[in-house]
């Protein structure tokens, strides 16, 4: 009962938002909602027991991503540019895509029963699915930190090594490298170039 | 009260991200702001971070799912790092933000 009123209320803020992203003419106001929208995404992460996505949510999207977006806003926001949106004939063809979309989508999330999906798992995939689903009740923080350093939770579990279970260690160093270049690049692109034909200082 | 009785499942969780999905499609599409764009991409990101968590929770996907998530949450940070990057040095040299002025950029 509480669940279906938390999940309906989430549910409204984060689709509604998105919603209102769209339909908001000016480029503020469309910050402004999908901050709302992103909450509510958030609140569905906390929902669905995922808390420290949900708390990464938070703090990286809404903290920083958000942030980042509003000050490109203000630094690019000049005059009658500010509510830039298509006219005519895109306008119809973009709703259109978006309607046929929307009606493929809801038509096969109709037409399948979810409930199939975990019962034609193999054997030991279930096994191992109830195990994670006593980690998805909350504490998944233990679990996420240890397959980021390389070992698995389940290995640990296990009782002698077979190793079945990649881990994320060399994800995680890639990413990491990815966001440094990334970090350099925007840096580097974003410097403020003298004019041709400026004054030298 | 009939619909505040039945249980949440995995269909309810797809049906939220179709939408955020739609909307950020739509954004995509009809806004002319390089920003507005870029808001269109980060809901569609949300969408299918919405869809690996429900998928994680009610599947035997597990904490693969949520790992999955993380990685696309940073990997969404650093694009709208250098996608505003290069909306700013769009904005220096050609005065707007229009995505119809990029026409221009070929070759």
């Amino acid at each position: 009962m509480t669940e279906t009123l938390l999940f309906y209320g989430l549910a409204i803020l984060a689709a509604g938002g998105g919603l209102a992203v769209v339909l908001s003419p000016n480029i503020v106001r469309m910050a402004i909602w999908l901050i709302v929208s992103l909450v509510g995404v958030a609140g569905l992460f906390f929902l669905l027991g995922a808390e420290f996505l949900g708390a990464t949510q938070l703090l990286i999207y809404v903290g920083g991503t958000v942030v980042l977006l509003i000050f490109g806003v203000m630094l690019t926001a000049t005059g009658p540019l500010r509510s830039l949106i298509t006219p005519g004939l895109e306008l119809v063809q973009g709703c259109l895509a978006a309607g046929v979309l929307l009606m493929v989508l809801t038509w096969t999330l109709g037409g399948i029963d979810w409930t199939v999906v975990s019962r034609l798992l193999p054997q030991d995939v279930r096994a191992r699915s109830a195990h994670s689903a006593a980690l998805s009740d909350g504490d998944t923080t233990t679990g996420l930190g240890l397959g980021m350093v390389g070992v698995s939770e389940r290995e640990l579990g296990a009782s002698q090594g077979r190793r079945t279970q990649s881990s994320y260690l060399l994800p995680f160093e890639v990413i990491s490298v990815h966001l440094l270049v990334v970090l350099i690049g925007a840096a580097y692109l974003a410097r403020t170039k003298r004019r041709a034909g400026s004054p030298q200082s | 009260m009939m619909v505040l009785m039945s249980t949440i499942g995995l269909a309810d969780y797809l049906g939220v991200s179709a939408l955020l999905l739609i909307a950020g499609l739509a954004c995509m599409i009809l806004k002319r702001n390089i920003l507005g764009v870029l808001m269109g991409v980060e809901l569609i990101l949300n969408a299918a971070n919405l869809n690996l968590a429900a998928f994680a929770r009610f599947t035997s996907l597990g904490l693969d799912g949520q790992m999955i998530a993380l990685f696309v949450i940073v990997l969404a940070a650093a694009e709208a790092a250098i996608a505003l990057a290069i909306a700013l040095s769009f904005y220096n040299s050609h005065d707007s933000v229009d995505i119809e002025r990029g026409q221009q950029l070929k070759g």
